[in-house]
């Protein structure tokens, strides 16, 4: 029998079955399972780095070393990997080397919506789209025989609907698992600009070669069924076109850098009418357009957001397909930050202090949203300090009225240097480290602050004291972000400081600890509501009683309310 | 066979659908059935709403279910039936566990929980089920067998054998929590009848 998999798993499954022996990502959504089941194959050596440029890198090294390795992140951190992706596409590699791009139409959980197909085009790579979970985990075995066959690095690109949708997949034994010797190669491996010149030519020879290979290639294939409509497509848009459309032909694409225009010319000529359907930008239809063909795309698809069943079919037929019964009017349910969280009793305390607030990526960005509602900017990992000090430099009067917010994995993941600038060029910003000991919003990923590798080892742990006032912050204090009196002087008094100053907020999460705190009772409230500024889910107004109740089955016993209440009405269990 | 059969599955972050999924795909699979599912997590996981798609049939090509094809809504939560309605075929069948859990939203004060959920959902769906399944998994023995129970009540309405769920149920859960299950399970099936 089958197994039914994610795309994620698949794609470990695949690096078990074709012989990867390094892999290496920074977790990030849609992307961060793909570790979580790689780490279930001891065979593989599997690590968090603390951001996608070193991910990268450790994947680079490893294939040069002779290993085939997979490198896997989120889409935006390709971003922060392009550095060295755009480089080892000239140098090219002795063992397979993948990164897998994990892209998220429909902004499921990201701060923008890029397309990275092309990056591929961009860094000249050849890159793989799986339709579903079979596919994920046999391209991961094709794209490390492209990648070895072609002397490159290959690009598996999926999206968020490939990576968290189930499909079946059949299970193979996994072939072995080799590693090569290493062989010094300076003139292949060393990017002096005249190594980089001869490399560059062989960059464009392997796109040639490739382009031929493309033509050939059993993933790029004709479903030729009714001529009258004819849809090039990849990806999960093959899925919709399947269901919406199963009598009309399809030039179904699965190696989609370099396209193989020979196909898509010899498919154009069969059919009547041709589309492209795939999601965000026209990849695909723009270079069809350079072969001359007319094609309908864009024109009838939206660049943004996902497609669907529904969508395909409207689209082409011109028909609305049913008539849906109206939607109820239920008011949202965001996530929110959990009960006993130690990032609460922080942003209650700033937007009490009517900061501005300069955030960065992790569960903490939930601070921007009622009641707590205290962030002014939040842009990509790592922005907070950064951009906090380009807001002194434009207004350095705001320096005595604002903070720069980040957490601990987002600080290891690109903040340091933000903070080694911050010192350098004198910028009286006070920085906030929100340290829960863990990567929290992707799901308890460890990280070089937390103790332990993602094989479960135990590691030396930053010290982020010693780390700050090795940068040459002078103004360094720790605090219990539970003790809300003691957060809201320091902060004041470093916010006023003429110099750069850093608060470490240390407390771990409240999901990965084992609680002990009974759940708060309630006595004599007045109901004047304060506590519920705190956005705590386990504290409501009954509106019976006119009384604050507490959920005993959420409320962790925290205490955080006990601070706020100024009539002493919220007591932990026993108290009198 | 040739027929797809959608199932919809919301609730609120931590009340254990993607168990029940993994039962209901469990018994699809059993019976020969090709399954796709899709589930987005990420921010969702902190108290938001989730939802998990099941589609099972013999060609299954998009893992996504549609506004107005779900064949099947199992709602974990009141909030939750109201917000996915739409997207239940017209001869749908609706199952509703009535537990209500509020959103931050309303304990803030900034939106207030809908008083007709209930009514407003009878009236539009003629194949409504609702039932107290946090009552019947207490009575079970834990209530955190409330999606077992909603799995026993669904079990009623969809065209596979009886055994198939036992062995889902079997193939799914821990040995230790087997029996408990089992008897939730069996209180949905009763409550269907």
């Amino acid at each position: 029998m089958n197994t039914l998999m994610t795309g994620n798993e698949a794609i470990a499954r695949g690096v078990y079955e074709y012989g990867v022996s390094v892999a290496a990502a920074y977790p990030g959504t849609p992307s961060t399972e793909i570790l979580e089941n790689i780490v279930k194959y001891p065979e593989v050596y599997c690590q968090w780095s603390p951001n996608e440029k070193v991910a990268m890198e450790v994947g680079i090294g490893a294939a040069i070393a002779g290993a085939r390795s997979i490198v896997t992140m989120k889409m935006v951190g390709v971003n922060v990997a392009a550095d060295p992706l755009f480089t080892v596409a000239y140098t090219g590699i002795r063992a397979g080397l993948v990164l897998v791009s994990a892209d998220d139409p429909g902004m499921h959980s990201s701060q923008n919506e890029q397309d990275n197909r092309l990056y591929a085009a961009f860094a000249k790579i050849p890159m793989l789209e799986p339709s579903n979970s079979q596919e994920a985990k046999d391209m991961v075995g094709l794209a490390m025989e492209i990648s070895e066959t072609f002397d490159t690095p290959v690009m598996l690109r999926i999206t968020t609907r490939i990576a968290h949708s189930l499909s079946l997949v059949e299970l193979n034994d996994p072939i072995e698992r080799l590693v090569k010797t290493y062989e010094r190669n300076p003139r292949k491996y060393v990017m002096l600009p005249g190594n980089g010149r001869a490399r560059r030519l062989v960059v464009e020879e392997r796109m040639h070669k490739l382009a031929d290979y493309t033509e050939t290639v059993a993933v790029n294939n004709m479903e030729l069924k009714d001529q009258s409509i004819g849809i090039i497509t990849s990806g999960i848009s093959y899925q919709y076109v399947k269901e919406a459309l199963p009598t009309a032909s399809v030039l179904k694409l699965g190696l989609t850098n370099p396209l193989p225009s020979g196909l898509i010319k010899e498919f154009a000529a069969k059919v009547d009418k041709l589309y492209v359907v795939e999601e965000l930008e026209p990849y695909m239809e723009k270079e069809v357009r350079l072969l001359g063909i007319n094609v309908i795309g864009k024109e009838l698809f939206p660049p943004y957001g996902e497609l669907s069943v529904r969508m395909v079919s409207e689209k082409i037929s011109g028909q609305p397909v049913i008539t849906v019964a109206p939607v109820f009017d239920a008011p949202i349910r965001p996530p929110v930050m959990c009960p006993g969280c130690p990032h609460r009793g922080i942003f209650y305390t700033l937007k009490q202090l009517k900061l501005v607030v300069s955030g960065d990526i992790g569960c903490y960005t939930l601070g921007a949203m009622a009641p707590l509602e205290a962030m002014d900017t939040t842009i990509c990992m790592g922005a907070s300090i950064s951009a906090g000090l380009g807001m002194i430099k434009a207004h350095p009067e705001m320096a005595e009225n604002m903070v720069a917010v980040i957490g601990d994995s987002t600080f290891l993941h690109s903040g340091i240097t933000g903070l080694m600038d911050v010192v350098y060029n004198g910028g009286n910003l006070t920085t906030l480290i929100l340290d829960n000991s863990i990567t929290g919003m992707t799901g308890h990923q460890h990280n070089p602050a937390s103790g332990k590798t993602l094989m479960g080892q135990a590691a030396p742990q930053v010290d982020f004291v010693a780390l700050c006032k090795a940068l040459g912050v002078k103004r360094i204090t720790e605090v219990d972000p539970f003790d809300l009196a003691r957060v809201k002087e320091i902060i004041k008094t470093e916010v006023a400081a003429p110099e750069p100053s850093v608060i470490i907020a240390r407390r771990p999460c409240a999901l990965i600890i084992k609680n002990t705190e009974k759940p708060l009772q309630v006595q004599d409230c007045t109901g004047c509501k304060m506590c519920l500024k705190l956005g705590c889910p386990a504290l409501s107004f009954d509106e019976v009683n006119k009384t604050i109740q507490v959920d005993q089955a959420l409320c962790t016993g925290c205490g955080l309310c006990i601070n706020v209440c100024k009539f002493k009405a919220l007591r932990k269990a026993g108290d009198a | 066979m040739s027929k797809i059969i959608n199932v919809l599955l919301v609730g609120v972050g931590g009340q254990g659908t993607i168990l029940a999924s993994k039962i209901l795909t469990h018994v699809a699979i059993a019976q020969g059935y090709e399954v796709k599912m899709s589930e987005i997590h990420g921010m969702a996981q902190r108290g938001g709403s989730v939802v998990t798609q099941v589609r099972m049939g013999e060609n299954v090509y998009s893992p996504v279910i549609e506004a107005g094809e779900a064949d099947f809504i199992v709602a974990f939560e009141q909030l939750e039936a109201y917000r996915w309605a739409h997207f239940l075929k017209k001869d749908g069948v609706l199952i509703v566990n009535t537990q209500k859990i509020v959103p931050l939203t309303v304990l803030i004060g900034a939106a207030t929980y809908p008083e007709s959920i209930l009514v407003d959902l009878k009236e539009r769906v003629e194949c409504f089920i609702g039932l107290d399944g946090l009552k019947l998994a207490s009575e079970a023995g834990n209530a955190k067998a409330t999606n077992v129970v909603l799995m026993g009540v669904l079990s009623k309405y969809m065209d596979f054998p009886a055994d198939s769920w036992q062995n889902a149920l079997v193939a799914r859960i821990p040995a230790k929590m087997l029996e408990l299950n089992k008897k939730a399970f069996a209180y949905g099936v009763a409550m269907a009848k």
